[in-house]
């Protein structure tokens, strides 16, 4: 790596922007080069510097008024099943549980509908060009600290290459908005993305469906919803999800919640 | 600075769409919007208000002037209200600062031909910086980072040129990844990281010489 490239990504490690071979590099260049550091050392000073000073506005009481008035509608009648599904979308503003659980209830089959749609277009997008993976190895043990910091949830990584799954890496990827782990695996020549997000379905078993000649298949474990995706063939991946569960279940790699501070 | 598009294969994020500009003229809305649907402007407060500080910050280092960012935040709300249903990206905050990033736009345009310079110099097409900000000879690479009072950093980033005091806002002080930056300014993360290195090394410089001047 040249001093030109250091300078321009060490922001991108300072910001955790960078992926984990990448951030190594640049840790690599500024060992070997006391320019850089010297760089380094000081943005991080001054970013920290800039994060610890007062440097927001608050909006003044009359625009927010203002503004209020304008959007302020007539009293609101009983909400159309369209505005709930909206409401939703914006799920981490509703702070009534009871309201979402009613929700959930009212609209599983929409949610689920378009998380589906969601899931194979990401698996699409995943196969074309670099986007696979964002951390690659074949080792479990890189690939779930990679998600520390990325995710409000430690999504379980198991290895599966002896049970004929090879485990190729992870990734962060969006489903329905929110940021979910990608676990990427092998088959021969197929790629098995596994899709992790928090929030669990209260359906128990597996869901499978067939969407463009893709398989899919859904099923929630541990405060966990996980979507498999292959064109590998139904009775294969049935085989990986049920191998998955097993050593999920009684692995040491149980997922841990823990908190974004 | 050039740009190098190469920076995005190295990023964790994949590419997102770019967000939905809202360009409507500065014609008065009248507020029709809410009045069909109660329950759009009901979720449309308890998701978009939240975010006005954030906004009306990001106006505020835009405007540079107190009475402009309130107008252009009043601006932003009413367009956000209206295209509420348009919304495609996952989160709001970035959806509200490219309709503000338009605003401010409009708002620049309407100023005087010497502004009206600034902001397409600044805002659209020139990655070079103004010629007080070209880098010194000698980087001051053992120079210290003194702490600074939160008023004299302001000032520093209000006096850095729009490019670069834009992505300085969004990232340090607003807080966004630098792919919903690319979202806001509607160009490349690889744009994102080259002008935020760019705007960083510039800070630090002022920064710097502010340090260094006895208060």
């Amino acid at each position: 790596m040249t001093c030109d490239e250091a300078e321009v990504f060490l922001h991108a490690l300072l910001d955790n922007e960078l992926d984990a071979g990448h951030a190594r590099d640049v840790e690599a260049h500024m060992v070997g080069c006391q320019r850089c550091a010297a760089q380094l050392r000081q943005h991080r000073d001054l970013h920290e510097a800039m994060s610890t000073a007062k440097l927001h506005f608050s909006a003044p009481a009359n625009l927010r008024m203002r503004i209020n008035a304008q959007v302020r509608a007539t009293p609101t009648p009983v909400p159309s099943r369209r505005t709930m599904l909206k409401g939703f979308a914006f799920g981490s503003l509703l702070s009534s549980a009871v309201a979402a659980s009613l929700m959930i209830t009212l609209i599983r089959s929409d949610e689920d509908q378009r998380n589906l749609g969601e899931v194979i277009s990401a698996h699409l997008r995943s196969l074309q060009g670099e986007h696979l993976t964002d951390v690659q190895t074949s080792d479990q043990h890189t690939v779930k600290p990679w998600f520390n910091g990325r995710l409000d949830v430690a999504p379980p990584v198991v290895d599966l290459t002896a049970q004929g799954f090879t485990l190729v890496g992870g990734r962060l990827d969006y489903i329905d908005g929110r940021a979910v782990a990608v676990i990427v695996y092998r088959r021969r020549i197929h790629v098995l993305n596994l899709f992790i997000g928090s929030g669990a379905s209260s359906e128990r078993g597996i869901r499978t469906e067939t969407v463009k000649g893709f398989n899919v298949k859904f099923w929630s474990q541990q405060g966990l919803n996980f979507w498999a995706v292959s064109d590998i063939n139904a009775e294969e991946l049935q085989e990986f999800v049920e191998k998955f569960q097993t050593v999920v279940g009684t692995g040491p790699n149980g997922p841990v919640r823990h908190n974004r501070s | 600075m050039k740009t190098n598009p190469q920076y995005t294969t190295v990023l964790n994020f994949p590419q997102r769409p770019p967000p939905p500009t809202q360009t409507a003229g500065r014609e008065v809305i009248v507020d029709n919007a809410t009045n069909h649907d109660p329950g759009k402007a009901r979720c449309f407060r308890e998701a978009a208000l939240p975010h006005l500080d954030a906004v009306y910050t990001l106006a505020r280092y835009l405007l540079r002037n107190p009475a402009d960012a309130e107008d252009a935040v009043q601006e932003c709300y009413l367009r956000a209200l209206r295209h509420f249903d348009t919304m495609r990206t996952p989160a709001i905050k970035p959806w509200l600062f490219a309709i503000l990033r338009n605003v401010c736009k409009a708002e620049y345009a309407r100023r005087s031909v010497v502004e009206l310079r600034d902001i397409n110099t600044e805002l659209d097409r020139s990655e070079s910086p103004a010629p007080v900000w070209t880098e010194p000879q000698e980087t001051p690479e053992m120079a210290m980072i003194t702490k600074l009072d939160g008023e004299t950093i302001q000032g520093l980033v209000a006096s850095l040129p729009g490019v670069f005091r834009e992505v300085i806002v969004l990232r340090e002080i607003n807080d966004l990844s630098y792919r919903e930056i690319a979202e806001v300014i509607g160009a490349p993360v690889g744009t994102v990281m080259s002008r935020l290195a760019r705007a960083r090394s510039m800070l630090r410089e002022a920064w710097i010489a502010a340090g260094g001047q006895p208060k």
